[in-house]
């Protein structure tokens, strides 16, 4: 699969990635490259290893092959420290702290920074959930699923990432809450966030990303501009199941 | 920009005059009561809510239950007591080693425990107890099972040592639990307690946002480990002697962490609360009911404390609210 950003461009580059599950292998040899600010979208069906992926990439599982993030290779690198670079994810299923309260989620996600302005990305937050700062207060468990969501990206914004993966993001909530939810990834992104998602909702998602791509059973089966893939009848019929 | 809304603030600053106002009340509370026995009672009663506050650190913060605490504690208590009676050190002084050797001991046992999860973790913790239980029963430089005796030599502060008067022990006990609270206090509000928290609800959640899981349940686990050893130093000068049952037995890991889960566990007051009910419910348990070996004591102490799990599974403090500004409503969820 040959790389689709110019080379020197891309934040985030992977290659040959292997990674199993007991000795069941999940991916096989993926390629892929985010450039800086881009949407990048992973689709697929359900085992196709999309998840495995991100879990890989934000250093959750042993790998093999290559991770490359601006300049540094994140292999054997733990999970601590690849957040410390600017790597966040919102993971499957949200993974709050549901006994604690909005405030402490927030709080937690600053944790690694240091100094004065260490709660500086509170503004955005707020800006993108206001919902959020009215229920500080709140524990966490006791939030709707999309306000849930909401906590967990802006739990991963408090990170100050350069780059967010975002994991089912739409995944257990009101479809109502999922164009609201997409519309916040891309106002992160305005902000200069490079931002890799992982969505089952493939028009909604494939609307917003520049680029995509399909993976099938831990490969790489095709990649390219979002639209181009959002619109080819064949590729939808044979991968995506539309 | 500030994170913190009022309201928490608030609630901390709350926190903080309520201490400032029950630390007030129990030191007055000994000068109207004459008879010792209740003194003493009031004494243990305070030992065991620093103490319990000192578990709950790791335990209820971190959320790593320790069933093998007894083993600070008698380290503490032994250090102390054999720093004093062979080597003249004064137990002020003494203390402090108490306090360092609980921590590095918490930390060894740590070391190989925090690998392990849930109730593993548990149960290495009891394991580790029993072995030194075991050890210091046929080691000869601690007495092995005879134990240790203070010789009370003259009424004194700096040994402090004290004839029948409770009052001085009063004072030390409630100095020690009332720094054993303001500890769990400036933990609750620090990055530290934060991790811990985040720890305890979602380890991989926890990684994630870079809390370092390792290192944050040592440093619990050390900070409680010294406070439980300080603990057993001011037991061994309070009782005048102490020997592996009485300061490294099971039964006494489970008192100190008793108060805390009956009184609400990971909450700055359960422990105190705890103790206030269960160990006067327990000491005239055992004066009224006990004795007769048939154990009718252990068997009411045992009853009330499944009562009130049954009754406040969140534990007693749950019964002033305290937890409630959480909002008990359950969203909808979509």
């Amino acid at each position: 699969m040959p790389p689709d950003v110019a080379p020197g461009r891309a934040l985030l580059s992977v290659r040959a990635l292997t990674a199993s599950y007991r000795g069941l292998a999940a991916l096989h040899g993926i390629a892929l490259d985010v450039a800086a600010g881009e949407i990048v979208a992973v689709v697929g069906a359900n085992g196709a290893g999309k998840s495995t992926l991100l879990r890989a990439i934000a250093g959750q599982m042993q790998t093999g092959g290559d991770i490359v993030f601006d300049g540094t290779k994140l292999q054997r690198l733990a999970a601590h420290r690849i957040s410390r670079m600017g790597v966040a994810l919102v993971p499957e299923g949200r993974r709050l702290f549901m006994r604690l309260s909005v405030e402490d989620n927030l709080r937690l996600g600053a944790y690694a920074r240091h100094g004065p302005d260490r709660f500086g990305p509170l503004d955005l937050v707020y800006e993108l959930f206001p919902r959020l700062r009215e229920r500080l207060a709140q524990r966490a468990g006791t939030l709707s699923g999309g306000e849930q969501q909401m906590l967990a990206i802006g739990r991963a914004l408090m990170t100050s990432p350069r780059l967010l993966m975002l994991d089912e993001p739409s995944q257990g909530i009101m479809p109502r809450l999922v164009d609201d939810i997409l519309a916040a990834v891309e106002r992160i992104r305005a902000r200069g966030v490079t931002i890799l998602i992982v969505e089952q909702r493939l028009v909604e998602t494939l609307a917003i990303a520049d680029r995509a791509y399909v993976l099938q059973t831990g490969r790489v089966v095709m990649s390219g501009a979002a639209r181009e893939i959002a619109s080819d009848a064949e590729v939808r019929r044979a991968y995506l199941g539309m | 920009m500030t994170v913190r809304p009022n309201a928490i603030t608030m609630r901390r600053r709350r926190e903080l005059i309520g201490g400032a106002v029950l630390l007030v009340l129990l030191a007055l509370l000994p000068l109207p009561i004459a008879n010792a026995y209740l003194r003493g009672l009031i004494v243990l009663t305070l030992l065991y809510a620093g103490l319990s506050q000192g578990w709950n650190i790791l335990g209820g913060y971190c959320g790593q239950i320790s069933l093998g605490h007894a083993l600070y504690f008698g380290i503490g208590a032994y250090a102390s007591a054999i720093l004093f009676t062979r080597y003249g050190i004064p137990p002020p002084l003494g203390m402090f080693a108490s306090a360092a050797l609980g921590a590095l001991a918490a930390l060894l046992v740590g070391w190989p425990c925090f690998r392990l999860s849930g109730h593993y973790y548990a149960i290495a913790t009891l394991v580790m107890g029993m072995m030194v239980l075991l050890l210091a029963q046929n080691w000869g430089f601690v007495n092995a099972a005879m134990g240790i005796t203070i010789p009370f030599r003259k009424q004194s502060w700096v040994d402090l040592e004290f004839r029948i008067a409770v009052l001085p022990f009063h004072y030390l006990m409630l100095a020690y639990a009332a720094i054993a609270w303001a500890i769990a206090w400036v933990v609750e509000g620090s990055r530290w307690g934060f991790s811990w928290r985040a720890v305890k609800d979602d380890v991989a959640a926890a990684e994630s946002l870079a809390v370092r899981v390792f290192p944050s349940k040592m440093a619990a686990a050390a900070i409680s480990g010294a406070i439980t050893a300080v603990g057993g130093a001011l037991y061994a000068q309070y009782v005048g002697f102490i020997d592996p049952d009485s300061g490294l037995g099971l039964s006494l890991s489970v008192l100190i962490a008793l108060p805390a889960v009956v009184g609400g566990v990971g909450t700055l007051w359960g422990p105190i609360v705890g103790a206030a009910v269960l160990i006067p419910v327990q000491q005239l348990s055992v004066a009224w009911l006990g004795g007769s070996g048939n154990g009718v004591d252990l068997m009411f102490y045992g009853a009330l404390i499944m009562a009130l799990a049954l009754a406040r599974p969140q534990g007693l403090v749950s019964l002033f609210g305290a937890r409630s500004r959480a909002g008990g409503e359950v969203a909808d969820r979509a």
